[in-house]
C-alpha cells in the first residue's frame, strides 16, 4: 500500500497548519486514520506498548454484528411486499426489491450523519470520532422500509446535533442517538412511522384480500375484544398469508416491522457476535431479558385483560424488543457505566418495556420510549453506585 | 501458613525476550549518572558538589533545598565530570567517571545485635546521611517518605509482574543475611507492621524463606497483583490521614549492608531484556549505571526503544543513557513510528500476534494460550478518543475502585471526588493497565499523577 502512503504524504501538507486545506484538516485525518493506523508511538513514560484495539476496530465489531440484520431485514423488505400482493418470487427478486428500498435509507443515514460530523469537526477543531458508524448503520434498521428519506436526514441531523454534539460529542451524550432518531420522528411525523406503513406495497399495487399490514404487537395492543391475544395473533396474519404471525415466523422473522428489527433470529446472530467478543454488555442484555420476563409473568399473574395473558415469550418475538435488548441498550456511553449500574438499568428497561407495551393507552411498541427514559436515569443508577464506592472508602477512615 | 490473597482481575502481558537466568560481569561501566528527575517528590536539588572533584561511595552529590531528608549520593567513588543543567538551570544529571576500585566513604558498621539496639532517630540520621532514605517511598502519592512521618505500616513486594520484570528471586541471590538486617531496621519505623508480598504462583525464593520479623503474604493472579499498592490495598488500604511506606526488596538489601558494613554499596543485579535484545540475561552492576555497555552488539537492530524500567511504567532513555535509581531492568523493544494499512496491519486486519485484553474484531490473541510470547511495539495502535468502552478497566484493576469515574473527577480538578474515589490509593504503576487496554489511547498514568500532583499541592 504503499503508493496510496505515497498519496497521503503528498497531499498532507495542504492540510496541516499554513496549508492550502488548512481547515479541512480534521476531514482529511478522518479519511487519513481509516486507511492507515497513524505512526503515533507512546510517550517518554507510561505504557510503551499498547493493546491492538482501538475505537474504531470496536465499532466495526458492532456494525459487523448488524449486518445479518441489515441483510435480513433487505429481503424481508421485498418478502413482505410479495406477500402483500400476493405475488411468488425468488430470493435475488426480493432483496433486490428490498435493496431498492433500504440501500437509500442507509446512504441518507450516513451522510446526513457524517456531514454532521465533519461539519462540527471542521468548527470545533476536534478529530472526527468513530461513534456514528454505528448510529449510522442502527437508525436504518428501526425504520420502516417506506420512510420518506427526507425524514431520515431531519432525523439524523435532528439526532446527532441535538443529542450528540450540543453535549459534547462522542462520548459525552446523554440520549442514545439512533433511538433518538426514532423518537423524533414518532412524534414529529407520525403517520410515517406508526400504523400500516410497515410493509412496501409500491405504486398502485393492488393487495390481497383480507391484507391489514399491521404488526403482530399492533394486534396484540388491540386485543380488546375479550378473545385470547396468542390466538389473535396467530389467527390475524392467516388471511394472507398462513402461518404468518406463528412464533416460528415471528423468531425467524418473516413478519411486517422495521428493516432490521423483525428477525430474533438475526438479533440472536449479532449478539453473539457482540458476546464473543466482550463488545457489547452482557449484564445489561441478560437483566434486560429477566427484566421483560419478570413484568410480563407479573402481568400473567394479575392477568386482568387478554393482552395481560400473553405468554412472555412473545414479547422477544414481537416488535422490536430483542434488536433493542441486543444493540440500543447496551450503548455503552448511553447505558449505566459501572457493572452493578448496568444489572440495574437492563432490569428497569426490560419491565418499563412491558408496562408500557400491556399497559399504557397511546404506544403499542414501549421498548424504545423505556430505553431512552433509562438512559435518563443511568447517570443516576451509576451516581448511587459511585456514592456506595465512595461510602465504602469512606466508613474505613478514621480522620 | 501464610495467608493467601487470590485476585482474578489484571492481565498477563507475557512478551518476548525475557532474560536468561544467567549473571553476566562486565568491566565496569566508565560513567555513573545521577538523576534528579528520577526522584519522586524532589523539589529543588541542588548539587554540593563541583565538576572536577572527586567523590566516594557514598558521598553526598546533590540535596532538596525545599526538603532536607532528601539527599542523594554517590554509588561509585571517581571524578564528577560534569554537572549538566537544563533550562532555568533545571539540574538534568550529575555524571561521575567511575574508579577502577570503588572507594567506598565510610560509615558505622553495626553487628546484628547493633541493630536491635538502634533507636528510630538515630536509624533516620544514618540512612538520610547516607543517601539511602530516598529508597522508602510513601503512599498516598508515591513520593519519597517524609521523616517525621509514622507509617502505619512498612509494605515490601517480593515479585514483579510487569512484562519482562526480573526475577526478584534471581537478583537477590545470596543476600539473605543483607535482606534480614535492612528488616530489623526497618521494623523500627513500622508502627503496623512490615508487610512481604510473595508469589503464590511460584516457590519462595531462597532469599525469603528463612525471613523473620515479617508479615508474609502470598497473592496468587495476573499483573497486577505484584504491584506493592494492590498488596496494601487487600491488606491494609489506605485511608485519608494514612500513611504508608513502600520500599523494593533491593533497596532492603542496601540499607542491611550500609548497616552492617558501614558502606553505601548500591550494587545490584539488573535484567537485560526485550524481543530487541539478542542474548537477554543478568548483569551485575550499580544504580546509575550508563546502559551503553549492555547494549552494545547486543541489538537486533538499531530502531529500538529503549526503556529504563519495564515496558509498562519505565522510562525511555537513549542508547548513551543511564539506568534510572529505582529501576533494575533495562527493556528494549521495537521502535512501531510507522503506519498501519487497515487491511493489512491496522484496524481491520486479523491478527494473531498483537497482544489485545479485548477481542473484537479479529483479534485473535486469547486464542493463543497464555504462553505465547509477543513481540510488541511502541505504536499506539489508534488515535486518541473520548471514554466511550466502559467496563474493561475495572476488569483489569484488582481493587474495589471505579478507576474511569477517578480520572474523570482528576481531568475535572475535583479534590473531593478525587479524594473519595480513591486518589490515595494509587500511582501510576496501579492504573498501568489502563492505559495498555485503553480502546481510547489515553496517557492514564500521567492523568494519574497529575492527580497526585494537584493533590500535593492543594
Amino acid at each position: 500500500m504503499k503508493f496510496l502512503r505515497d498519496i497521503f504524504d503528498k497531499v498532507k501538507p495542504n492540510f496541516e497548519k499554513g496549508g492550502k486545506y488548512e481547515k479541512l484538516y480534521y476531514p482529511f485525518e478522518a479519511f487519513e486514520t481509516l486507511m492507515f493506523t497513524p505512526k503515533t508511538t507512546a510517550p517518554q513514560k507510561g505504557a510503551h506498548i499498547r493493546d491492538a484495539v482501538d475505537l474504531k476496530r470496536l465499532m466495526m465489531t458492532v456494525i459487523v454484528a448488524l449486518v445479518p440484520c441489515l441483510i435480513f431485514g433487505i429481503w424481508n423488505t421485498g418478502h413482505q411486499h410479495f406477500i402483500a400482493i400476493g405475488e411468488e418470487a425468488d430470493f435475488m427478486t426480493k432483496f433486490l426489491f428490498g435493496s431498492k428500498y433500504v440501500l437509500p435509507i442507509v446512504v441518507v443515514s450516513y451522510a446526513s450523519g457524517l456531514g454532521v460530523e465533519f461539519l462540527f469537526a471542521i468548527f470545533r477543531k476536534h478529530p472526527v470520532n468513530e461513534g456514528f458508524l454505528v448510529t449510522g448503520m442502527l437508525i436504518p434498521l428501526i425504520m420502516p422500509a417506506t420512510i420518506p428519506l427526507w425524514q431520515v436526514a431531519v432525523a439524523t441531523i435532528f439526532s446527532v446535533v441535538m443529542v450528540k454534539e450540543v453535549f459534547g460529542g462522542t462520548g459525552m451524550n446523554i440520549l442514545n442517538p439512533a433511538l433518538t432518531a426514532r423518537a423524533f420522528l414518532y412524534f414529529a411525523y407520525p403517520s410515517q412511522i406508526s400504523g400500516d406503513v410497515w410493509t412496501v406495497l409500491g405504486d398502485n399495487a393492488q393487495t390481497v384480500e383480507g391484507y391489514s399490514g399491521a404488526t403482530a404487537l399492533s394486534i396484540a395492543y388491540e386485543s380488546g375484544t375479550g378473545e385470547n391475544t396468542s390466538n389473535l395473533i396467530q389467527a390475524y396474519g392467516s388471511f394472507w398469508q398462513p402461518d404468518m404471525f406463528s412464533i416460528k415466523s415471528m423468531f425467524i422473522g418473516t413478519i411486517p416491522g422495521s428493516i432490521g428489527e423483525t428477525s430474533t433470529l438475526m438479533v440472536l446472530i449479532g449478539a453473539v457476535i457482540l458476546l464473543a467478543t466482550g463488545v457489547g454488555s452482557w449484564r445489561i442484555m441478560l437483566s434486560m431479558v429477566l427484566g421483560v420476563a419478570a413484568m410480563a409473568i407479573g402481568l400473567n399473574i394479575i392477568g386482568a385483560n387478554e393482552y395481560m395473558n400473553l405468554p412472555f415469550y412473545y414479547h422477544f418475538v414481537i416488535g422490536g424488543l430483542a434488536f433493542a435488548i441486543v444493540f440500543m441498550a447496551t450503548d455503552p456511553v448511553s447505558a449505566a457505566q459501572t457493572f452493578a449500574g448496568k444489572w440495574i438499568y437492563g432490569f428497569l428497561a426490560g419491565v418499563l418495556t412491558v408496562i408500557i407495551r400491556v399497559l399504557n393507552p397511546a404506544y403499542p411498541e414501549g421498548v424504545m420510549l423505556a430505553i431512552l427514559l433509562m438512559n435518563v436515569f443511568a447517570p443516576l443508577i451509576d451516581f448511587y453506585v459511585v456514592d456506595a464506592n465512595k461510602k465504602r472508602r469512606l466508613k474505613r477512615a478514621t480522620v | 501458613m501464610s495467608k493467601i490473597v487470590r485476585l482474578k482481575k489484571g492481565f498477563d502481558i507475557n512478551l518476548a525476550g525475557k532474560a536468561e537466568k544467567t549473571l553476566d560481569k562486565l568491566d565496569r561501566t566508565e560513567t555513573f549518572a545521577i538523576i534528579p528527575s528520577n526522584y519522586p517528590g524532589l523539589q529543588r536539588p541542588k548539587p554540593s558538589i563541583e565538576e572536577g572533584d572527586t567523590v566516594k561511595a557514598g558521598s553526598e552529590l546533590f540535596f532538596d533545598k525545599k526538603n532536607a531528608h532528601i539527599r542523594a549520593t554517590s554509588p561509585v567513588s571517581g571524578e564528577v565530570v560534569e554537572i549538566k543543567r537544563g533550562d532555568k538551570r533545571k539540574l538534568e544529571y550529575i555524571k561521575i567517571l567511575a574508579d577502577k576500585e570503588i572507594q567506598f566513604k565510610s560509615f558505622k558498621e553495626n553487628s546484628v545485635s547493633d541493630i536491635t539496639n538502634l533507636d528510630q532517630e538515630d536509624i533516620k540520621k544514618q540512612l538520610i546521611e547516607s543517601g539511602l532514605w530516598v529508597n522508602l517511598i510513601q503512599r498516598p502519592f508515591g513520593i519519597i517518605a517524609n521523616p517525621e512521618d509514622q507509617p502505619k505500616a512498612i509494605f515490601i513486594s517480593g515479585f514483579d509482574t510487569h512484562p519482562l520484570a526480573a526475577d526478584i528471586g534471581f537478583t537477590l541471590k545470596g543476600q539473605e543475611k543483607y535482606f534480614q538486617a535492612g528488616i530489623s531496621v526497618l521494623n523500627k519505623f513500622a508502627s503496623g507492621t512490615a508487610h512481604l508480598g510473595l508469589s503464590a504462583d511460584s516457590e519462595v525464593p531462597s532469599v525469603f524463606s528463612q525471613i523473620k520479623d515479617i508479615q508474609v503474604t502470598k497473592f496468587s493472579g495476573p499483573h497486577p497483583a505484584g504491584n506493592v499498592g494492590v498488596q496494601i490495598h487487600h491488606l491494609d488500604p489506605i485511608n485519608k490521614g494514612d500513611v504508608v511506606w513502600t520500599i523494593r526488596p533491593i533497596a532492603v538489601v542496601w540499607i542491611g549492608r550500609f548497616f552492617l558494613e558501614g558502606k553505601v554499596d548500591l550494587r545490584q543485579t539488573i535484567a537485560l531484556a526485550g524481543s530487541e535484545v539478542k542474548n537477554p540475561r543478568y548483569f551485575e552492576t550499580i544504580a546509575g549505571a550508563s546502559v551503553n555497555k549492555f547494549l552494545q552488539g547486543n541489538l537486533e537492530n538499531e530502531h529500538v526503544r529503549i526503556i529504563s524500567g519495564n515496558p509498562l511504567t519505565g522510562q525511555r532513555i537513549n542508547q548513551d543513557g543511564y539506568l534510572g535509581y529505582y529501576d533494575n531492568l533495562i527493556s528494549v523493544l521495537p521502535e512501531g513510528d510507522n503506519y498501519k494499512f487497515f487491511l493489512t496491519e491496522g484496524w481491520f486486519s486479523p491478527q494473531f500476534n498483537r497482544l489485545s485484553a479485548h477481542r473484537a474484531l479479529l483479534l485473535f490473541s486469547f486464542l493463543n494460550g497464555k504462553k505465547k510470547e509477543y513481540k510488541l511495539d511502541t505504536n499506539m495502535n489508534g488515535e486518541e478518543r473520548a471514554f466511550v468502552q466502559t467496563g474493561i478497566f475495572e476488569k483489569v484493576v484488582p481493587m474495589d475502585l471505579l478507576p474511569v469515574y477517578l480520572l474523570k473527577a482528576i481531568m475535572a480538578e475535583d479534590y473531593d471526588e478525587m479524594e473519595a474515589l480513591g486518589i490515595y490509593e494509587v500511582i501510576e504503576e496501579d492504573l498501568a493497565l489502563c492505559e495498555f487496554v485503553d480502546v481510547s489511547k489515553m496517557d492514564v498514568q500521567q492523568i494519574v499523577r497529575d492527580g497526585i500532583n494537584l493533590m500535593l499541592e492543594a
